[in-house]
């Protein structure tokens, strides 16, 4: 069942007076509960399709359907509640609130969700039990390793049970082991039924995926299922 | 998100940077204070004016006998005593809006009391000096029409006297020696206070105004009836100025001055000389409430200076709470409210500030405390809305920013 369909999306952006183009007729389905990453060499095109299907930006024309609903022409304030109740994000550099405590910054989605507090620090003592971090809740981000900082940034996407999780470069702040984990965690959490898209240009970050989005010049060049890769989880 | 939470959220954000919110409110503390310390200060000082009016005596018209040329040299005022007794009945019977007019003379005299003595004014009066003045008897009472007319050895003293010669305790029917007359003290005036400058009201003997020309102030000079000085108490304020005309009318006529001719007395409106002082301190007041207005807008400046610097050094942070869900609304109720808890942190500040240096103030002058709470809420609105005015536009600016361009920012 198609979770995210795309349907010949173009996206250009003026620097300056001169025009970028950075999407150039894109059409991709992606169906509930799959591991997509997303590769391909700055410029490509890649962070601007992460940006449109996070519903962070809109596309010049084409249509982006997320779980049946047109996202493309909605206005920018019922985007910002589509990002809350389905999209949960993953940055590169965590992007957590300083001086706050771990449990307070998963508990923020829910904040703009209108959750009660009671609610909320129960929410966010869950999600924070799931990234395996429940015995640092009342830790600040200064307090806490690179691994566990991007863990609570993980807790912070889940808080609200999105149905589709993006990371875009989740990894690259990390040492090779602490990615691994992560790596692992994102298939766990694919393993549980979540749609996970990474966007990445590490080979090995890609392997964890069964489906890579190859982009290059604003195109998808190549869509490759990787069945032997499901056998090995 | 509730208002609550908006508040606690600005509260947290205002905390991380401590010093900085605390000096960016300074200029609100200083604005908000210094009005509400002029505005109570001033109300203070008017209550105080309003009280030495009563003291003085309410509706107060002074008639002084006035200077006179005594060939080609002119006397000080006072110095003829060309008003008289009949002059004082005249006024009273052909002016219905006058509620007393008392005949006074004045001189100073030493005072003796056993092996103490003090040296004071002594007011020779009438049955309506009294009333016209506004004195209360504190112990004893007042003269008898007799001891008036009899012009008897009797006296009341001020609460100044009564202090400075007997202490505390009852003074009446106690002797008294003035200008080594002997008299006896009939009763004590209540203390009005320290009045129109340093001009002790308190410090005053009384005695019936025949028994002053007789003995005390026996002037060989002038007539037993001439009087120095007339206090009229008018009935009702509005008609200060039509019975001060009236009065010069009357004086005039009786005096046989022509309308080419000087005046050979002056009239006197003692609740005006008190009110215009009372004026230009207001005016004083005015002014630097209006200096302290122009802090209050430099603070309001400053406090958006730091919003902008915030909103920029948070750019980050508004991405990230833009991509995690936060509308443009959230974001800008976010630091508009910021930006309103600071200012009016700053104000509550200010305001307590304010009444700290109201209380001081008051404490060294002796004036009442008079805490304005209008004024007070209006300044906590202001504030507020000083908040409002100048946070909107960095709170405007956060708003507006691009979710994916303020993730990007370093």
């Amino acid at each position: 069942m198609a979770f995210l369909r795309c349907q010949d999306v173009h996206k250009d952006y003026t620097v300056g007076t001169e025009t970028v183009r950075a999407l150039d007729g894109v059409s991709v389905t992606v169906d509930r509960g799959e591991f997509v990453s997303v590769m391909g060499p700055s410029g490509s095109g890649k962070s601007t399709f992460m940006n449109l299907i996070g519903c962070l930006d809109r596309p010049n024309s084409g249509s982006i359907e997320l779980d049946g609903e047109h996202v493309s022409d909605l206005s920018s304030e019922a985007l910002a509640g589509v990002r809350n109740q389905k999209i949960g994000f993953v940055f590169q550099q965590f992007n957590l609130l300083g001086r706050t405590t771990a449990l307070d910054n998963v508990a923020l989605p829910l904040l703009y969700g209108g959750v009660d507090r009671a609610e909320r620090t129960r929410r966010a003592a869950e999600a924070l039990l799931r990234v395996g971090l429940d015995d640092r809740a009342q830790h600040l981000p200064s307090q806490l390793s690179g691994g566990q900082q991007q863990r609570v940034a993980i807790a912070r996407a889940l808080v609200n049970s999105p149905d589709m999780l993006l990371a875009d470069e989740p990894t690259g702040a990390l040492d090779t082991a602490t990615g691994t984990e992560i790596m692992n965690l994102f298939q766990a959490l694919n393993g549980a039924g979540l749609t996970v898209i990474v966007v990445t240009h590490e080979a090995e970050v890609a392997a964890y995926a069964r489906r890579v989005l190859r982009f290059r010049d604003g195109v998808i060049t190549a869509d490759t299922m990787d069945e032997v890769q499901d056998v090995a989880v | 998100m509730s208002l609550f939470e908006l508040v606690r959220v600005a509260f947290d954000a205002l905390r991380v940077n401590m010093l900085r919110s605390f000096l960016t409110m300074l200029g609100i503390v200083i604005g908000v204070g210094a009005v509400i310390a002029m505005v109570t200060v001033g109300a203070g000082a008017h209550a105080e004016v309003d009280r030495q009016i009563q003291a003085l005596g309410s509706n107060l018209l002074m008639i002084r006998s006035g200077s006179r040329f005594f060939g080609g040299a002119r006397t000080a005022a006072g110095s003829t005593q060309s008003l008289t007794v009949e002059d004082t009945r005249a006024l009273k019977a052909e002016i219905p809006e006058i509620l007393a007019a008392a005949s006074t003379n004045r001189g100073s005299a030493q005072v003796v009391v056993g092996n103490q003595n003090w040296s004071t004014t002594v007011y020779g009066v009438d049955a309506d000096y009294l009333v016209a003045r506004n004195w209360e008897i504190a112990q004893g009472r007042e003269f008898e029409p007799s001891e008036y007319r009899n012009g008897s050895k009797v006296v009341l003293l001020g609460n100044t006297v009564v202090n400075e010669l007997f202490g505390a305790g009852n003074v009446v029917g106690q002797p008294i020696r003035i200008k080594n007359v002997p008299f006896t003290v009939v009763g004590a005036l209540r203390g009005k206070g320290q009045s129109f400058g340093p001009w002790d009201q308190d410090d005053t003997i009384m005695v019936p105004f025949k028994t002053a020309q007789g003995r005390l102030l026996g002037k060989s000079k002038h007539r037993s009836d001439s009087v120095r000085d007339i206090y009229v108490s008018v009935r009702d304020p509005r008609s200060m100025d039509y019975v001060q005309q009236e009065i010069g009318e009357v004086l005039r006529q009786r005096h046989r001055i022509g309308p080419d001719q000087q005046d050979t007395f002056s009239i006197r409106n003692m609740t005006e000389m008190v009110e215009a002082r009372a004026e230009a301190n207001q005016i004083f007041n005015m002014l630097l409430a209006a200096v302290a207005s122009v802090s209050l807008v430099v603070g309001g400046i400053g406090i958006m200076n730091i919003m902008l610097v915030s909103v920029t050094e948070r750019t980050r942070e508004i991405g990230l709470r833009m991509a995690v869900g936060a509308k443009e609304r959230d974001i800008m109720l976010q630091f508009l409210v910021e930006a309103v808890t600071l200012c009016l942190l700053g104000g509550l500040i200010g305001i307590v500030v304010a009444l700290a240096v109201t209380v001081g103030v008051a404490e060294i002058a002796g004036w009442p405390v008079l805490v304005e709470w209008p004024i007070i809420f209006v300044a906590v609105a202001f504030s507020g809305a000083i908040g409002i005015f100048f946070g909107f536009y960095p709170a405007r600016k956060a708003a507006a920013k691009d979710p994916i361009e303020a993730l990007r920012t370093e």
